[in-house]
C-alpha cells in the first residue's frame, strides 16, 4: 500500500502542533507557493492534479478557483466547508483534529493563488475538538507569521477565522452555509449568481471542503501530475478518504486511490462483512447516494463510474448493510432525516420529504397500503430536479433506489405488517 | 435584444428579461406564488417551472433570464405534470377550508388548483398542525396552516416597509411565518400583506369574515387619504349582506401606478374609508331649529341658503361672505364652487388653507403630511389668496364684518380651535355642506349633505401635479349630492349659472378656463392619470 498522504497524521501524537507539523515538512508547500510560484501556476497545478471537490458535488477545484474575478468591487473570500453533515461521513473531522495545520496551510496557498485576504472555516457545531484544534493551529500560524500581515515578507496578507455552526445539514450546502455564516437562517440562495461571483457578504467567494483544501499543500509540494497519478490507472484524480461504516469487520477511514473498486474497499480494506454474513446493500457515497445491490459493487469509486450506474460518489462515505438489515427501517431513518433537515424554502422538498417520511413510518408500523409504494415513487419524481438546492434530490436518491431495488421487502411489510 | 419563441410565438425583449415576463408580454400567464414584480426573487415555490428546449430539467421562469433563440414551452404535459405535483405538495398540509376562508374567490392556490390540477388528494396521513389566528399586530391575522411559505410577506416588510419584525421559523414542513419574540408588525403598510399573500394566510382584521370576495364590485378610484394620490380600487356591495348593516364599502386595494404608488397603499389611506358609511354621515338636508337640527328637504334648504346669501350680498356686499372649502373636494366641486361664489356672487374671501392642514405625519414611502387629496388642485384653481385668509375670516366673523360663512367639507374648529368655535357661533348665517358631522357642522344653521369620493365622478390633482380620476361606485347615501351638483342647483337660484348634469361637463368648462387643465378631457386623463404642465415656479 502506498504511503498515506491525507491521513498520515491520523493518530500521530501531537501532529496537530506546529512544531511536529513543520518537522514533517509542513509549510514547505506554502513557502514554495509564496516565494517560487505565481498564482496562475498554482491554479494550473491544481488543475493538473485532477482534484475534484471532496464535499460531494465533485466539481474540479482548479476550475472553481478560476471563476473568481481578478478585480472585484467587494473583498473576496475563502470559505472552508467543515459542516460534515452527510450521514456516514466522518473524514473531515480527523483532518481537523489531527492535521489542522494542513487545513491552514492549504488555506494560505488557496488564498494566495486566488488573491484572497480573508478565510473562514465553517465547522459543524458538535465538532468541539476540531474547533479547538483549528483555533490552536490558527493562533500558532499567526504567532509564526504565516497568517496576518506580510506573510513571509512577500507582501501577502491573510486573516483566518473559525466559525462554529449550530447543527443543520442544510448549512453544509454552500449557499445555505454562506447565509448562516452571515448570521442569517441557513437556507440556500437562488443560483445564479453563483458564490464565485456573489458569495459571502456579496463578495466573490471560493467554497471548498476541508479534504479538498488539505490536499492542496501536497499538490503544490509534489506537483499536480504526481497527485493525479495517485488515482487508479485510467482514472486518476489522486487519493481520497473513504469513511466506511456499517456491518463490516473493520469500520474506519481508508485513504485509497480514486477509482478503487467498491468491492475492494468493503472486502479487502474493511475486512468484509461482520460475522461473514451476506451483503444486502451498500450506500456508496453518503446517505444521499442511491443504494447499490451486491451485484453492483465492482464499480470503481469515482464520480463518472458511479453516476453511470445511477448512484453517486458524494462524500465517499460507504455504508454497508448485511443480509439482516431491515431496509424499511433503514429508509425510515433516512427519510426522517431529510424531512427533519429540509430547510423548508422550496415547495417540493419542504412538503415531499415530510410526506415520504410519513408514508414510510406508516408502512413500518404495518399500516401500509399497496398504493403507498407507487405514491413514494411519484412523490420522489415530483421532487427530483425541481428543487432549489440539491437536498431535495438527495432525499430522492435513497427513496427511489430503496423502493425500486428492494420493492419486495417493502411489499412484504405491507402484506404481512410490521416484522 | 434577444428574440425567443414561447409556445410557438416569437417575442423580442430587453436583455435580462425573465422568461415569465417575456411570456407575460405575449399574454401567456405562468402560475407562481413567491415571485412578485416588486420584491427580490427567491426561486422558492417552483410553481413557475417551464420547459426550455435542450435544458436537462424544467427551469424556473421567474428567475431565469431569456437568451436569444431560446425555445420555451409553458404548457407541455411535462410542465402541467410539474404544476400538478407542486400543487399537490402545497395542498397535502393545507386545511382545505375554502368555505370559511376570506381569500376564496381570489386565491391563487384555489385558482391554480382548478386550472391545473383538479385531482383528488392522495394524502392519507396526518396534516402538520400549525398556529392559527396568530395576531401579528394591530391589523393582521395569520393562519399558518393556509400558508404556502412563499415569503412574500417577509420580503415586503424588509424590502418595502423597512421593518424586520417578521420571519420564517422552524424548518421543513413545519416552517411558519411569525414575528420575532416581543415584536409585532408596526409599519404603516400592513394592509399590503393581505394583498400580496397569494392565499388566505394573512388576512386583515378589517375585512375578516365580512364579505365573500365574489360579492364585491370593484371600481377604480384614488385614495383620498393624502396628497400622494395613490391609485386604488374600491370594493363595495350594492346591498348589505349577512347582517353587516349599512356597510357598503368593504376595502380599498392598491392599483398599480409606477409613477405614484408602485403597487402599494398605506394603512392610513387604506383604512380611512369608514367615514363613507359611518353613523355620523350627513344624509338629509337639515335646518337648525333652536338647539337642534331638523330634517328638511333640498328645495327648502336651497331656498333658505340662496335667499340668505342673496340678502347678505344685497345688504352688506360680497365681502360679507366667507367661503372655506376643503381640499378633499374634487377639482370639479371646487371649480363649480368658484363659479358660484367668485363669478356669480363676486365673493373674494375664499380660502381653503386652514392653518395646519398639511401638518400630519408623513413617511418616506407614500404617505404625505398633507392629508388631503386635492390641495394642489385647490391651489391651481386659485382658491386661496384672493381675499381674506381663512384665519382672518374668523376674526371678521367675530367682529360681525362677515355675516355669512359657507363651509364646504372644512372644519375650522378642528384646525383653529376655540377661536373658530367662538367665531362660528357668532355668524349670522353658517352653512355647512359636507359628508360627515363635525365640530364646525354642529354650529351651522343649514346643513347640505355632500357625496363622498366613491359616490361621485371627478378629478384630484396630487402633490406632483398629476391629475387623476375618481369614479362613482355607489349612489350617494340618503339624499346626499355631489358638491358640484349642489352648487349648480344653488347657482340657478342666484343668477346665471351653467346647468351641469355631469361632472365631466364641469371639467370641460374648467379645461377651457383654467390654464393647467387646458386641452384635457376625461378620456385623455386615462386610468393612470396625467402629469399637468404647471406654470413656472409651481412644479
Ligand atoms: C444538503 C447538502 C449538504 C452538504 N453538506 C456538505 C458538507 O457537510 N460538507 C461539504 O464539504 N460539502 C457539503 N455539501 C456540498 C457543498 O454544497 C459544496 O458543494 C462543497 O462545499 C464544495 O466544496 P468542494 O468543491 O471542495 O467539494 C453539501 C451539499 C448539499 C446539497
Ligand atoms: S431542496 Fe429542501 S433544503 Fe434545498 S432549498 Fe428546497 S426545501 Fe430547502
Amino acid at each position: 500500500m502506498p504511503k498515506p498522504i491525507l491521513s498520515k497524521n491520523f493518530g500521530k501524537k501531537n501532529a496537530h502542533s506546529l512544531g511536529v507539523y513543520i518537522q514533517d515538512g509542513g509549510y514547505e508547500a506554502m513557502k514554495k507557493a509564496l516565494t517560487e510560484m505565481k498564482p496562475e501556476q498554482i491554479i494550473q497545478e491544481v488543475d493538473k492534479s485532477g482534484l475534484k471537490g471532496r464535499g460531494g458535488a465533485g466539481f474540479p477545484v482548479g476550475k472553481k478557483w478560476s471563476f473568481i474575478p481578478k478585480e472585484a468591487p467587494k473583498p473576496k473570500y475563502l470559505v472552508i466547508n467543515a459542516d460534515e453533515g452527510e450521514p456516514g461521513t466522518y473524514k473531515d473531522r480527523p483532518i481537523m483534529e489531527c492535521d489542522p495545520h494542513a487545513v491552514v496551510e492549504g488555506a494560505i496557498i488557496t488564498c494566495f493563488a486566488v488573491g484572497i485576504h480573508w478565510a473562514g472555516i465553517y465547522v459543524r457545531g458538535e465538532y468541539v475538538k476540531s474547533i479547538e484544534r483549528l483555533e490552536g493551529a490558527i493562533n500558532e500560524a499567526y504567532a509564526k507569521g504565516y497568517l496576518g500581515k506580510n506573510i513571509l515578507g512577500m507582501g501577502f496578507d491573510l486573516d483566518m477565522v473559525v466559525h462554529r455552526g449550530a447543527g443543520a445539514y442544510i448549512c453544509g450546502e454552500e449557499t445555505g452555509l454562506l447565509e448562516s455564516f452571515e448570521g442569517k437562517k441557513g437556507q440556500p440562495r437562488m443560483k445564479p449568481p453563483f458564490p464565485a461571483i456573489v458569495g459571502l457578504f456579496q463578495g466573490p467567494t471560493v467554497i471548498n471542503n476541508v479534504e479538498s483544501i488539505a490536499a492542496i499543500p501536497h499538490i503544490v509540494k509534489n506537483g499536480g501530475e504526481w497527485f493525479n497519478g495517485l488515482g487508479a490507472p485510467g482514472i486518476g484524480g489522486g487519493v481520497k478518504l473513504f469513511p466506511v461504516s456499517g456491518h463490516v469487520k473493520k469500520p474506519g477511514i481508508y485513504e485509497l486511490p480514486m477509482g478503487t473498486p467498491l468491492r475492494e474497499i468493503i472486502y479487502k480494506h474493511a475486512g468484509g462483512i461482520r460475522g461473514d454474513k451476506k451483503l444486502k446493500a451498500v450506500i456508496p457515497g453518503g446517505a444521499s447516494a442511491p443504494v447499490l445491490k451486491p451485484e453492483e459493487i465492482d464499480v470503481p469509486m469515482e464520480y463518472a463510474n458511479l453516476a453511470k450506474i445511477g448512484s453517486m460518489m458524494g462524500s465517499g462515505a460507504v455504508i454497508v448493510m448485511d443480509e439482516d438489515t431491515d431496509l424499511v427501517k433503514t429508509l425510515r431513518v433516512l427519510m426522517c432525516f431529510y424531512a427533519h433537515e429540509s430547510c423548508g424554502k422550496c415547495t417540493p422538498c419542504r412538503e415531499g420529504t415530510g410526506w415520504m417520511a410519513k408514508i414510510i413510518k406508516r408502512i413500518e408500523k404495518g399500516e401500509g397500503e399497496s398504493a403507498d409504494l407507487d405514491t413514494i415513487v411519484s412523490i420522489a419524481n415530483g421532487i427530483r430536479g425541481r428543487t432549489l438546492c440539491p437536498l431535495g434530490d438527495a432525499a430522492v436518491g435513497p427513496a427511489l433506489s430503496f423502493v425500486t431495488k428492494f420493492r419486495q421487502e417493502f411489499e412484504d411489510y405491507i402484506k404481512v405488517g410490521a416484522g | 435584444m434577444p428574440t425567443l419563441t414561447i409556445d410557438d410565438q416569437q417575442v423580442t425583449v430587453d436583455q435580462g428579461t425573465t422568461i415569465l415576463d417575456a411570456a407575460k408580454k405575449l399574454g401567456i400567464s405562468i402560475p407562481h406564488f413567491c415571485y412578485h414584480p416588486r420584491l427580490t426573487k427567491v426561486d422558492a415555490c417552483r410553481m413557475c417551472l417551464v420547459e426550455v428546449k435542450d435544458a436537462p430539467k424544467l427551469v424556473t421562469s421567474c428567475s431565469n433570464a431569456v437568451r436569444d433563440n431560446m425555445v420555451v414551452f409553458t404548457g407541455t404535459p411535462k410542465v402541467e405534470e410539474a404544476r400538478k405535483s407542486i400543487l399537490e405538495f402545497i395542498l397535502i398540509n393545507h386545511p382545505l377550508d375554502c368555505p370559511i376562508c376570506d381569500k376564496a374567490g381570489e386565491c391563487k392556490l384555489q385558482d391554480y388548483y382548478f386550472r391545473h390540477s383538479r385531482q383528488p388528494s392522495r394524502f392519507k396521513d396526518y396534516k402538520v398542525k400549525k398556529h392559527k389566528v396568530v395576531d401579528l399586530g394591530a391589523t393582521m391575522v395569520l393562519d399558518s396552516e393556509r400558508c404556502v411559505v412563499c415569503s412574500r410577506c417577509v420580503r415586503f416588510c424588509k424590502e418595502v416597509a423597512g421593518e424586520e419584525n417578521l420571519g420564517i421559523f422552524n424548518r421543513g414542513d413545519h416552517s411558519e411565518i411569525g414575528t420575532y419574540p416581543g415584536k409585532k408588525i408596526e409599519h404603516n403598510y400592513q394592509g399590503n400583506l393581505a394583498d400580496i399573500c397569494p392565499v388566505g394566510a394573512l388576512t386583515a382584521k378589517d375585512f375578516r369574515f365580512k364579505c365573500r370576495s365574489w360579492l364585491l364590485c370593484k371600481v377604480d378610484t384614488i385614495c383620498p387619504g393624502c396628497s400622494n394620490g395613490c391609485n386604488a380600487v374600491v370594493h363595495f356591495t350594492l346591498r348589505s349582506f349577512d347582517g353587516i348593516k349599512g356597510q357598503r364599502v368593504f376595502r380599498l386595494t392598491p392599483r398599480e401606478n409606477n409613477d405614484v404608488n408602485k403597487i402599494w397603499l398605506c394603512d392610513v389611506g387604506r383604512w380611512g374609508y369608514s367615514f363613507i358609511d359611518s353613523i355620523d354621515r350627513l344624509t338629509t338636508p337639515a335646518l337648525k331649529k333652536g338647539e337642534d337640527f331638523v330634517k328638511s328637504d333640498w328645495d327648502t334648504v336651497l331656498r333658505e341658503t340662496a335667499s340668505g346669501l342673496k340678502t347678505v350680498v344685497e345688504r352688506y356686499g360680497p365681502s360679507a361672505i366667507g367661503v372655506i372649502p376643503s381640499p378633499h373636494l374634487t377639482n370639479e366641486d371646487l371649480y363649480a364652487l368658484k363659479c358660484l361664489f367668485s363669478c356669480v356672487l363676486k365673493v373674494t374671501n375664499i380660502d381653503f388653507k386652514l392653518p395646519g392642514l398639511d401638518k400630519g405625519e408623513g413617511d418616506k414611502l407614500l404617505l404625505k403630511a398633507d392629508r388631503h387629496p386635492n390641495t394642489r388642485g385647490a391651489e391651481l384653481l386659485g382658491l386661496s389668496g384672493t381675499g381674506l385668509s381663512a384665519e382672518a375670516m374668523m376674526e371678521k366673523v367675530k367682529t360681525g364684518e362677515i355675516k355669512a360663512l359657507y363651509l364646504v367639507g372644512s372644519d375650522p374648529v378642528k384646525y383653529i380651535g376655540e377661536k373658530a368655535e367662538e367665531a362660528l357661533s357668532r355668524a349670522e348665517l353658517l352653512i355647512f355642506q359636507g359628508t360627515n358631522f363635525n365640530a364646525s357642522c354642529k354650529l351651522a344653521h343649514v346643513i347640505l349633505p355632500g357625496a363622498t369620493f366613491v359616490e361621485k365622478e371627478g378629478t384630484f390633482t396630487n402633490y406632483q401635479g398629476r391629475l387623476q380620476r375618481i369614479n362613482k361606485a355607489l349612489e350617494p347615501l340618503g339624499e346626499a349630492q355631489a358638491d358640484w351638483e349642489i352648487f349648480t342647483r344653488l347657482g340657478k337660484r342666484l343668477g346665471s349659472y351653467p346647468s351641469y348634469k355631469y361632472a365631466e361637463e364641469v371639467f370641460k368648462d374648467m379645461a377651457r378656463e383654467v390654464a393647467p387643465f387646458t386641452g384635457l378631457s376625461y378620456q385623455k386623463i386615462g386610468p393612470q392619470g396625467i402629469k399637468l404642465t404647471l406654470p413656472e415656479g409651481k412644479s
